[in-house]
């Protein structure tokens, strides 16, 4: 989580750029600081996905002197392993369990506190704009000019039988 | 039959309710325009078969099982035991707890679904000596 901010507050583009990889090793290289491993992706790779109970490789790949007699032992009754033995085994095999994989993680406040700020960013920009780049605003947008414009209008009979000018009442002097 | 009761598309009651003159027969036909259409035991038969196989390999188990969930029905009860015989047989305890997570996670919002098959296994369980998660208390955070 704070890995994330960091990332955000450093670099953006880069950021985005990285996320598009998968592996995390990939992230780190875009930080410049450590150094990545790579993952090679011709071998079978383990990942933890719900509708995939069971990845093409184990978790673990080296075993211990202690996990290989756990595994001998496995190959007897099941019976005689203790629940802690099988959880190890569970774990030798897998990373997360399924509640683990299914934890709610609060990425989504990141996502949308950055939309939020480059929505305010943008905001900012274009106040600036309205200030700096903008030319003058045209005459033409003053109430004094709109009612003599309006006036016109009306004088010129602009649409006297379905539009504008049809619409006033000319005897009256005033909207229909 | 429970597999049409266990079936777990979106439209749900909706297009049971539309198809259910298709579900009564054992040898119903779908409402495909064409080809032969297989029943749940036919189903069932061919998922157990396979995962019968004496010298079935790690990577059938696995193809098997990732392939099964990836359907949107729970398995039978029968083709469960089938696969946790299957994982016996290639010395696995880590995946038979595995596939019993991933069919209580496929049961979905169905909560009555997940104990049905653990007390229609539990003689297999037993036999075998497979603790559920919940036994080993790793259904929990």
């Amino acid at each position: 989580m704070l890995h994330l901010i960091a990332a955000r507050m450093g670099s953006l583009m880069a950021r985005r750029a990285a996320v598009a990889l998968t592996t995390s090793s990939a992230r780190m290289a875009s930080h410049g600081r450590e150094v990545s491993e790579t993952v090679d992706m011709s071998r079978p790779m383990y990942w933890d996905r719900l509708d995939t109970p069971l990845p093409d490789k184990a978790y673990k790949d080296e075993l211990t002197a202690a996990d290989k007699s756990l595994k001998q032992k496995e190959k007897g009754p099941w019976s005689q392993l203790t629940n802690e033995e099988k959880i190890a085994l569970y774990r030798l095999m897998f990373n997360q369990t399924y509640p683990e994989m299914k934890q709610p993680r609060s990425e989504w406040k990141t996502i949308v506190g950055g939309i939020f700020i480059f929505m305010g960013f943008t905001g900012l920009v274009v106040w600036w704009q309205s200030l700096y780049v903008y030319p003058p605003r045209p005459r033409t947008f003053d109430d004094e000019w709109q009612a003599k414009q309006l006036q016109r209008i009306l004088d010129m009979r602009m649409n006297p039988i379905e539009g504008f000018s049809s619409k006033w009442d000319y005897e009256k002097g005033q909207w229909k | 039959m429970f597999r049409a009761v266990f079936r777990l598309s979106a439209t749900g009651a909706r297009s049971l309710a539309r198809s259910r003159a298709c579900y009564t027969a054992p040898l119903a036909s779908r409402c495909y325009s064409h080809g032969k259409v297989e029943s749940d035991e036919e189903f069932d038969a061919r998922w157990v078969t396979y995962f019968s196989k004496p010298d079935i390999d790690a990577w059938e188990l696995r193809k098997g099982m990732n392939t099964l969930i990836g359907y949107d029905l729970v398995p039978e009860a029968k083709i469960l035991e089938s696969a946790l015989r299957a994982c016996r047989r290639l010395n696995d305890l880590a995946s038979a707890v595995r596939i019993l997570e991933a069919v209580k996670d496929k049961a979905g919002p169905h909560k009555d679904i997940y104990p049905y098959l653990i007390q229609e296994l539990k003689p297999t369980l037993s036999e075998l000596g497979i603790s559920t998660p919940e036994e080993l208390g790793i259904d929990k955070l």
